[in-house]
């Protein structure tokens, strides 16, 4: 095993671990605010990478560019399944809320899975533009130009996302909401939107996050589960409260399921990132999740 | 409510008499194929029913035990191995992981239990899958002994054997001290209930019947990927049917088993599984609007006459 084999095998994962990082900060925004667990979360993820996929597809839009078009679409998917399904468990103490919506997230994902079959088959689809098999060498190292560009606008997401969490009004009352909503609404913040703009929010970075996978890689209709569990298990890592935190955890994600690769072999990455996540799960039962 | 009661022991038996003479009154292999599978979902929505409905746990790793029972069968009526007895340790080897697993899961509260069994689940379908990669066929002489009436009065048994079980648990002390915890687990705690004790319990009756479904499925199927029954499409079937049917109830695992099949037959025609695109939609509706599936809907329109007249 050369030395140059394994730093390949480490640029990929990061490549990887990025959009971990950029599907886990939507998962991860929405726990920490709402207290809702939103297990459809990878099947945003899927719709977003077909919004884009069919706007290449139909009207030659360059998938990019298409974010201007997804991002806002999936926005506004997020404000309807808020508004029309997770709302409803708001009044709902911690726990039950938790399971509640655990169970809508369930439903929901079966449904947007099979829905998806049924309107675009189950075939696998990615975007293949005039560019998609650019390779850019360095020093003797390979970075696709479509995974490097996601790794980008991964990383101006979150960094965007961070500002907007930290410098404007919007930004701090989901942090005040997310720290103490009874005490967030004693100082006048309008607790339901503020919900209701962190549940699209979440849904506009999952439908990111689907769009840069729909380019770097390849999607179909039943991704969504395994979606939800890579954001699951970052999140379990990296803990809530801090987006460039869940950023890195992504990355760490994906940079440990490539080194476990190279030493056990690819069927098996998947298992070392499940096991990973079981341990944290039992070295703090309620979580790493918790603050 | 004595007389209720016994009326609907009545019905049930009266049921299960004219299920256990369906083979005799058709020989058609696909109704019986649908009687098979309508019991074979009897038995592992009443299973999952166990762990969820009475003492509120949700496990999202139910498929790995129904897996789990599914292998052990598998090679053991291969290697010769009595059918019966092969389906009982089936149903043991399940039970015992369910033992191992349950209290090291059981520290997990509430949605973190139900992620952290999925990962568990998962973990085992891809170890299969990457282990045993290939589909696992009967020998050809079994295949020419193979009795389909058979395997169906194993799934009317297995089916009302979980039944009756679910409704002795539900009546005992112990059936009360689940539903004690699922109401509020610190209360439960507080006023007596040895909390992790009733789970386990209720987790090794789940994994146990889930164990024997997954055997009889071996038992059933000439050939399937050996991966196959750890699938999480288990877990969800059994998840489904038992909240649209009516979660924490005796009947609704039977009525949600039989809703499912018959709506899946009616959707076949197309090639896309539709019926779980409205099961899902319909599981939606009863967790935000129904909590009691199926079952309350009966119970409520029933009940609407004798107030009508009251008033």
């Amino acid at each position: 095993m050369g030395l140059q084999f394994v730093a390949q095998n480490l640029i990929f994962g990061l490549l990887t671990g990025a959009l971990y990082g950029l599907a886990a900060a939507g998962l991860s925004l929405v726990f920490g605010v709402l207290r809702v667990l939103n297990v459809a979360h990878g099947e945003l993820v899927m719709l977003g990478g077909y919004a884009s996929f069919w706007l290449f597809a139909l009207i030659g839009l360059d998938p990019f560019l298409s974010l201007i078009v997804t991002v806002p679409l999936m926005f506004a998917v997020g404000l309807g399944l808020h508004q029309g399904l997770f709302s409803r468990v708001q009044r709902l103490e911690e726990e039950p809320r938790i399971k509640n919506s655990l169970l809508i997230g369930f439903g929901l994902a079966l449904a947007f899975h099979n829905l998806a079959i049924r309107l675009w088959t189950a075939d696998d689809r990615a975007i293949n533009t005039a560019y998609s098999g650019t390779v850019i060498t360095l020093g003797g190292l390979l970075f696709p130009l479509v995974r490097l560009a996601g790794l980008a606008i991964a990383f101006g997401a979150i960094f965007a996302l961070h500002l907007f969490l930290q410098r404007t009004a919007a930004g701090q009352a989901i942090r005040a909401t997310a720290e103490d909503w009874e005490a967030a609404l004693l100082m006048g913040i309008d607790i339901r939107r503020t919900y209701l703009l962190a549940f699209a929010l979440s849904s506009a970075l999952a439908g990111t996050a689907g769009t840069l996978v729909a380019v770097g890689y390849s999607i179909n209709p039943a991704i969504g589960l395994e979606w939800t569990l890579k954001a699951l298990i970052v999140v379990v890592l990296a803990g809530l409260g801090s987006m460039p935190g869940t950023f890195f955890g992504g990355i760490f994600l994906g940079l440990a399921e490539s080194t476990s690769a190279l030493l056990i072999g690819s069927a098996y990455r998947e298992v070392v990132a499940l096991v990973i996540f079981l341990l944290v799960l039992m070295i703090r039962p309620q979580g790493l999740f918790g603050r | 409510m004595n007389v209720r009661r016994s009326l609907r022991a009545g019905g049930l038996g009266v049921v299960v008499v004219a299920l256990a003479l369906l083979p005799a009154w058709t020989s058609r292999a696909d109704v019986l194929n649908q009687a098979f599978l309508v019991l074979l979902y009897v038995t592992l929505a009443g299973s999952w029913n166990a762990l969820a409905g009475y003492a509120g746990q949700i496990n999202l790793g139910h498929s790995a035990f129904f897996g789990i029972g599914a292998f052990v069968m598998r090679y053991l009526w291969i290697a010769g191995v009595h059918p019966y007895l092969g389906l009982a340790v089936s149903g043991g080897a399940a039970l015992t992981a369910g033992l191992i697993i349950g209290i090291p899961a059981f520290r997990l509260r509430g949605a973190y239990f139900a992620i952290g069994t999925l990962g568990l689940a998962e973990i085992l379908r891809i170890t299969v899958g990457n282990a045993l990669p290939i589909v696992s066929t009967l020998p050809a002489g079994f295949i020419a002994g193979y009795d389909l009436a058979h395997r169906y009065y194993l799934a009317l048994v297995l089916a009302v054997l979980t039944t009756a079980a679910l409704a002795w648990l539900m009546r005992s002390r112990l059936g009360l001290g689940m539903m004690a915890l699922r109401e509020d687990e610190d209360a439960a705690e507080a006023t007596g209930v040895d909390v992790l004790k009733h789970k386990v319990i209720a987790l090794v009756v789940s994994t146990g019947f889930a164990g024997l479904a997954g055997g009889l499925f071996a038992f059933y199927h000439v050939s399937y990927y050996h991966q196959l029954p750890f699938s999480p499409i288990w877990t969800f079937d059994a998840l489904l049917i038992a909240f649209v049917g009516g979660v924490g109830t005796l009947v609704g695992p039977i009525v949600g088993a039989v809703f499912y099949v018959l709506l899946k037959e009616v959707l076949a025609q197309s090639l896309v599984e539709l019926h779980l695109l409205v099961f899902g939609a319909l599981f939606i509706l009863v967790v935000l609007a129904l909590p009691g599936g199926l079952v309350e809907v009966a119970v409520r329109l029933r009940r609407r006459p004798t107030t009508q007249a009251l008033l």
